[in-house]
């Protein structure tokens, strides 16, 4: 098992406490997490990224228990063997395609993916040096996609990373993570509340406020 | 790529804020460049021109300005003094030398003394060219006048009335080059020496000019006589000098002689040390002020990196947030911003130490023959260094809160936020 969750609780202060169906992932299988907003699936991505700490239960991926961690070795944990997708690219805009790819990889002293055949994979070969700015939205997305490869991650997490994309290029990006997740051997966890997703990935679990 | 170059990346993003920032702060610190290097370089050539010099006595008037004219050759002379009167003075046990100085014409600008050889062993002077005058009209040229004119050994020309260029020639007479001196960087560069008995002719020149009665063999011999190499040239007439150096036999005279001098003679003496002191404790109010404005400067500039810093954390919460995602640590984040604020600072530094410099080599050479020549504007100071440490204490303090805020991005909030 490559990733799993146990008995995950989480309370937000004031609030009643999230109680979290268990997760159990191997190498290159696909999750969608699905809820309603406010339902909390946005609390279970952070809890599985180690960045909200839960009130009980634990996150272990790769034999690691990602709950555990703290300070510089959970970031350096996050660096090297989870990659985000969120909803927006949200690449970081003084940088070329190709430097906000290295600054990911800066971050990591995992041997990660060549940078050249990952671009060129994702036909971004042709962008490499151009700015971020200057790419199409679809383009931009496929970088993401490409940062949260670059260190070979076991884990991706994925945010809403279609919601705001139509119906054609919502197909390409879920595709798209489903095949590189498989090819890297990493757990893929899609959180959404698109409907569109469950057509391509058909392991899904609901969260709902209890 | 890596943090320094992530910090700089996001520094060139926005060119117009960073430009700005570090524009205000090399100003500040070009004021405070052109300050410690003219400090500087003002007390050591006021010090290097003064050595030696223990008194200046000249006509009364004011004691400062008697020092400027005579020893640094900047102001207006006071007038002149009797020569007898000097000569009585140089015979006193309490005096150890006398140099008499005759002033009162220039060539282009620069000034014409009257002297003696002592004047040369005075400030050490060496020969690049040529030797000391013998006879009048003869002159030695320091070695910016020599270089400005183009003058050789042998070339001739003639002098102007008045310490300053405008006023008529005497052209009556015409000064020949004897000997050129090796630059040393004191007063004596921008010098045109000769004979006190050369200035004291062609003074008579002018005033006997349309008289015309004087016997022309008799004219001939003088202006060929050897002049005096020490002391005080010999005269049938009454004579002046301008002003007397002095240096004293002992410590005793230094009590003793100016006071005999002011109260009994109609002369003055004056201390270059102590008038020196006297100056830049003048000039110490402007330098304050200057300095002041140095500090808000660099002080609004401290508080533009301040803003400039925390209003692009507002628009990089998400990045900073993104760049934790990816691994990087709160630490880390707190780094990158340090750096922005360090990497504008030094930029300013480098830049405000350069402008200062310019704007020195501006000065000195729009002031060819004024208090500014002979400034150096490429000499580098240590406590040039002790700018760029100052600097970036400011640039410490403006990006430490932003830095500190960027430390605690909560990334869990940021990030999903939507």
């Amino acid at each position: 098992m490559l990733f799993h969750t146990k008995d995950l609780q989480f309370a937000h202060p004031g609030q009643s406490d999230y109680h979290f169906p268990d997760i159990a992932l191997d190498a290159g299988e696909s999750l969608l997490v699905l809820g309603k907003s406010g339902s909390g699936k946005t609390t279970l991505l952070n809890l599985i990224a180690g960045l909200l700490a839960p009130k009980s239960g634990t996150v272990v991926l790769d034999g690691v228990e990602v709950n555990a961690l703290q300070g510089v070795k959970a970031d350096r944990f996050r660096g090297e063997n989870i990659g985000f997708v969120f909803q927006k690219p949200h690449l970081l805009a003084p940088l070329s395609v190709k430097e906000n790819l290295q600054m990911a990889r800066y971050f990591s002293k995992k041997k990660g993916l060549g940078l050249e055949s990952l671009l060129e994979e994702l036909s971004l070969t042709s962008k490499a040096n151009s700015s971020v700015s200057s790419l199409s939205e679809g383009e931009a997305q496929r970088v993401s996609i490409a940062r949260a490869l670059i260190n070979r991650p076991r884990l991706i997490l994925a945010d809403e990373p279609t919601s705001s994309l139509d119906d054609e290029n919502a197909h390409k990006v879920i595709d798209l993570l489903q095949k590189q997740a498989e090819k890297i051997e990493a757990a893929l966890i899609i959180v959404t509340h698109d409907q569109r997703v469950k057509d391509q990935i058909s392991n899904f679990i609901q969260v709902q406020p209890s | 790529m890596n943090l320094l170059k992530l910090s700089w990346k996001y520094l060139t993003h926005r060119p117009l804020t960073t430009g700005l920032n570090v524009f205000l702060l090399s100003l500040g610190l070009a004021i405070i460049t052109v300050l410690l290097l003219v400090q500087d370089q003002f007390e050591k050539k006021m010090t290097q021109d003064a050595e030696g010099i223990d008194l200046v006595v000249g006509a009364k008037g004011s004691p400062l300005q008697l020092i400027l004219s005579s020893v640094y050759h900047v102001d207006f002379p006071t007038g002149n003094i009797p020569m007898e009167e000097a000569i009585r003075l140089s015979r006193s046990r309490l005096v150890k030398q006398t140099i008499p100085l005759a002033l009162g014409d220039n060539f282009q600008g620069y000034r014409i003394v009257g002297t003696n050889h002592d004047y040369l062993t005075l400030y050490q002077a060496v020969f690049s060219e040529g030797e000391a005058w013998n006879e009048p009209f003869e002159v030695v040229l320091g070695a910016v006048v020599a270089e400005k004119s183009g003058f050789k050994v042998g070339d001739s020309f003639s002098g102007s009335h008045g310490i300053s260029e405008g006023s008529h020639d005497h052209d009556e007479h015409a000064f020949r080059v004897v000997g050129i001196l090796e630059p040393k960087g004191n007063v004596l560069d921008r010098l045109v020496l000769t004979s006190i008995e050369s200035v004291w002719f062609t003074h008579d020149e002018s005033e006997t000019k349309d008289e015309s009665s004087e016997n022309e063999s008799d004219h001939h011999e003088k202006f060929h006589q050897e002049v005096a190499k020490t002391g005080f040239p010999e005269s049938d007439q009454e004579r002046e000098v301008t002003s007397l150096l002095v240096q004293y036999r002992s410590p005793m005279a230094a009590v003793q002689l100016p006071r005999m001098i002011n109260s009994n003679t109609s002369m003055q003496a004056a201390s270059p040390s102590f008038e020196i002191s006297r100056l830049f404790e003048l000039l110490g109010v402007g330098v304050k002020i200057l300095e002041g404005l140095a500090y808000v400067l660099i002080i609004i500039s401290g508080l533009g990196i301040f803003i400039a810093l925390y209003n692009s954390l507002k628009e990089r919460r998400y990045d900073l947030a993104v760049l934790r995602a990816i691994g990087a640590s709160r630490f880390q984040l707190l780094l990158l911003i340090l750096m922005e604020g360090l990497a504008l600072t030094f930029l300013g530094s480098i830049l405000g130490i350069l402008l200062g410099h310019v704007f020195l080599a501006a000065l000195a050479s729009q002031n060819e023959t004024g208090v500014g020549a002979g400034l150096e504007a490429w000499i580098f100071l240590p406590a040039e260094l002790w700018i760029v440490i100052y600097a970036l204490g400011v640039g410490l303090v403006g990006s430490l809160l932003p830095a500190w805020s960027a430390y605690r991005t909560s990334i869990a909030d940021q990030l999903m936020k939507k």
